[in-house]
């Protein structure tokens, strides 16, 4: 007998057969036929489907398992993704006769390194504690991180922690007299970790590289000279009178933008690399400049004008800006250091402070209220590019031969008005930075209003944003985060090619006269002709006077 | 970033150097309750700080039962008072986009506009109106600017309902180490741009419910994101160079996320020169 299935669209009684509603439902339900309806809805739950295998049945059963399992809130919510779950789970084998290879994350590695400053370096015995525990250039980074975090600036303490771990190895390695954790310069890939380091007298590595730099001038005047010797006996051509700006040689290790040396790093744990020191080239093309850093030392530097150098040069100069424009200590802290022959014209100003022995701390309020009671000490960067300015056009004697040969050169093209660029000496106040439009150089808040016992003043530069500085009592310091560039209201214009050079003098050999026109010519013409006929009246009035003075 | 995991946040994203004292730490979290408490918001983030001359502004962001429904904004002078600020509207985004320079600090600056051609000033003067820009509007302007250019969030964060309206995922477990590194696995959470520029067979692959945003992949300029992983690879930081200062972190395979402001409020329009 048929059971009341679904009735199909075409047979008699579709539709009528609605539960509860039917004509029969006063009679007692046929058991048979109910379990057979529960078995055909059974076999239909169990039919496989005939893309994934999986038959509905078990699915929701597993469905149900999982959810009295784990009895999250809100199933009903969620239930499609729980399906979605239940279904991917079926597809991951739990045996499978490849063995699973642990990847090796790189953060793995990472982990490693980190992991490698906290290690103690064996077999050095008792002497290095005792060294240890005396003075030690390492500055205590934890103690200025303190300081900064009450302004809201700074990195989390794990990160602090591992660059003063990082900063103590590197002073293990390096022969270093005096060593501060500069800041933090963030780039594309990856981020700089910057200590600024003062050499022990006398053992510093004497610099082997070669300027890698070749100049354009020294270039052409070699292939000039080349040609001459080729044709001697042809014409000469004509020499190039391009004469490359001066080279402004940089400042001696140990003084001015060199003063300090810097090391970076790109996370603690890495090496610890050497910046070269800075040329003013490198600073004066810096200026011009704004590009982000990558990350990577050796990255090239494609801009215009072309930076002479790669990204350690770049970093290396914007590193020197940064720290000419923005490191600052309170008055009173450093002071000239006393000479016996004080010669009042000193050039360049003086470049040596120390510590002041009798440093009396303003209070909290002070330092925030006026800028005067803060000073710079980092000698500021001139136009030329370096600290202490220096004439190019000295003459040396190489330089005096070639003016004798080369007479022909245009001797007022040499800029001969060079004055002396001078700029503000060290230790000068703040109240005397200028700023941008009307905004001020410096902002200065004390880090809490609330507690005014225990806070402390804090400066933030607005010229490079990014550029901290708070003091506490004796207790100051300088810090840098930040992109690494300055700010300006305008937007970046970059530097405009040079005008195109003349190839040669115009002079009235090579130029060409202009053709003159018909009616100049006619004009002409006829002003001869006038001329002639004038000539020739003159001719016979002079012949007629001879003939009157004759019939005399 | 959500208020409520604040201080694990504020560690995360402090590799900029930018981040809150202790005191301010320690008001916010109470503060943020009580914005949610008196102004019935279902959550509260922290969008953060943008740096006057004079003083700094505090934001925060409640949103309401629709995630992507406009947000209603706050801002303090010291975390502890908050005020809301009025509604944006296109006009003051272009007002704003034609100030240039630093915030003041004080809310109640008044920015002088000078008129960039004589179109503009006559149409303002017809209104009979002085072009004066409160240092308020500017605040709001620049805040849905940002939003709307670099906030971002993980894909499969949020999901849409089939009506329309959008809440977060609670099967989103985390993006894994390598879809972390990827830019087209973080979308703008704001209206779809590009969505729509999509070919069939593109579109055919997406999943309606979770990829109905755009991702970072087609950002202009190419390049103006920097993606990093910090903390020796346990946290993915992506920093914006077009809005200088916002970072936006994420720990992988777990659900902490969330982008945060500590800047100037200036766009970075030299970006193409500095690439």
């Amino acid at each position: 007998e048929r059971g009341h299935g679904p009735y199909q669209p075409h047979e008699p009684g579709y539709g009528l057969y609605q539960p509860g509603h039917s004509p029969y439902d006063d009679q007692i339900p046929d058991p048979k036929s109910r379990t057979l309806a529960i078995e055909n809805a059974k076999a239909y739950l169990l039919k496989s489907s005939t893309t994934s295998g999986l038959n509905l049945y078990d699915h929701l059963a597993n469905m149900l398992t999982k959810i009295l399992d784990e009895q999250p809130t809100n199933a009903v919510d969620i239930i499609e993704n729980i399906s979605k779950d239940v279904k991917w789970a079926h597809f991951q084998k739990k045996m499978d006769t490849l063995r699973d290879e642990h990847e090796i994350l790189t953060t793995f590695e990472a982990a490693e390194k980190r992991k490698a400053l906290f290690l103690k370096e064996n077999g050095e015995g008792d002497e290095e504690l005792e060294e240890e525990i005396g003075e030690t250039p390492l500055p205590n980074v934890m103690e200025t991180a303190f300081y900064f975090e009450q302004a809201g600036i700074g990195l989390s303490k794990d990160e602090s922690y591992h660059i003063f771990l990082a900063l103590k190895k590197l002073i293990s390695v390096q022969p270093i007299q005096t060593c501060r954790f500069w800041g933090k310069i963030l780039g594309l890939e990856m981020n700089y970790i910057i200590a600024e380091v003062q050499y022990h007298e006398g053992e510093e590595e004497e610099e082997t590289e070669e300027e890698a730099v070749t100049e354009e001038g020294a270039k052409w005047v070699g292939e000039v000279e080349d040609e001459e010797e080729e044709k001697e006996k042809e014409d000469e051509s004509p020499k190039s009178t391009y004469k490359p700006p001066p080279v402004i040689p940089k400042e001696e290790n140990g003084t001015g933008a060199n003063k300090y040396v810097y090391f970076v790093c790109n996370e603690p744990g890495k090496p610890w690399v050497k910046l070269p020191p800075v040329t003013p080239a490198q600073i004066v093309c810096a200026r011009k400049i704004k590009k982000f850093f990558t990350g990577r030392l050796d990255a090239p530097v494609v801009s215009f004008p072309p930076f002479p150098g790669n990204e350690a040069n770049y970093l290396r100069a914007q590193i020197a800006r940064i720290s000419a424009g923005t490191q600052i200590s309170p008055i009173g802290f450093y002071q000239f250091a006393e000479e016996e022959d004080e010669d009042e014209e000193v050039e360049g100003g003086r470049d040596t402070y120390e510590e002041n022995p009798d440093f009396q701390p303003l209070s909290v309020a002070e330092m925030v209220d006026s800028l005067s009671a803060w000073v710079h000490n980092v000698q500021s960067i001139l136009k030329q590019g370096r600290c202490v300015w220096l004439n190019p056009l000295q003459k040396t004697e190489e330089e005096e031969e070639n003016e004798e040969e080369e007479k022909a050169e245009e001797p007022d093209e040499l800029p001969q008005e060079l004055q002396q660029e001078i700029g503000p000496p060290l230790l000068t106040p703040l109240s005397e930075d200028e700023g941008i439009q009307n905004i001020p150089a410096w902002t200065a808040q004390p880090s809490t209003n609330l507690i005014p016992q225990y806070a402390v003043a804090v400066l933030q530069s607005n010229r490079w944003p990014g550029a901290y500085a708070f003091a506490s009592g004796k207790k100051f310091d300088n810090i840098y985060f930040g992109w690494g560039h300055k700010y300006s209201p305008e937007n970046h214009a970059p530097t405009l090619p040079p005008p195109v050079q003349a190839e040669y003098p115009s002079g009235p050999e090579i130029t060409e006269t202009r053709d003159p026109t018909v009616e100049e010519e006619l004009a002409f013409k006829a002003a001869r002709e006038e001329a002639l006929a004038t000539a020739e009246e003159e001719e016979d009035e002079e012949g007629a006077e001879e003939d009157e003075e004759e019939d005399d | 970033m959500e208020a409520s995991s604040l201080p694990a946040a504020l560690e995360l994203v402090s590799g900029g150097g930018a981040g809150l004292s202790p005191e301010k730490r320690a008001v916010l979290g109470s503060s943020l309750l009580l914005l949610q408490r008196d102004y019935r918001f279902e959550r509260v983030w922290f969008w953060g700080c943008i740096q006057g001359v004079c003083g700094a502004y505090y934001i925060a962001e409640g949103l309401g039962p629709d995630r992507a429904a406009p947000r209603s904004r706050l801002y303090s002078l010291n975390c502890v008072e908050w005020s809301l600020l009025p509604p944006v509207t296109e006009e003051m985004v272009t007002q704003a986009g034609w100030l240039k320079g630093r915030f003041q600090g004080d809310p109640s600056f008044e920015y002088e506009y000078t008129e960039r051609n004589a179109e503009d000033a006559e149409r303002l003067f017809e209104d009979g109106k002085e072009p004066i820009i409160k240092e308020e509007a500017r605040l709001v302007a620049t805040i849905e600017q940002i939003d709307r250019a670099v906030g971002i969030i993980p894909r499969g964060a949020f999901v849409k309902t089939p009506l329309g309206s959008v809440s977060e995922n609670r099967n989103f477990e985390g993006l894994s180490l390598t879809e972390a590194k990827r830019l087209s696995s973080y979308f703008h959470f704001t209206e779809p741009v590009n969505l729509k520029n999509k070919t069939l067979l593109e579109k055919a692959d997406l999943d309606p419910s979770t990829d109905f945003l755009d991702s970072l992949e087609h950002d202009i300029p190419q390049g103006s994101w920097t993606v990093q992983l910090e903390k020796g690879g346990a946290v993915v930081v992506l920093r914006s160079l077009l809005w200088l200062g916002l970072t936006f972190y994420h720990v992988p395979m777990t659900k902490q996320y969330g982008y945060v402001y500590f800047g100037n409020g200036e766009k970075n329009l030299d970006l193409p020169f500095m690439l």
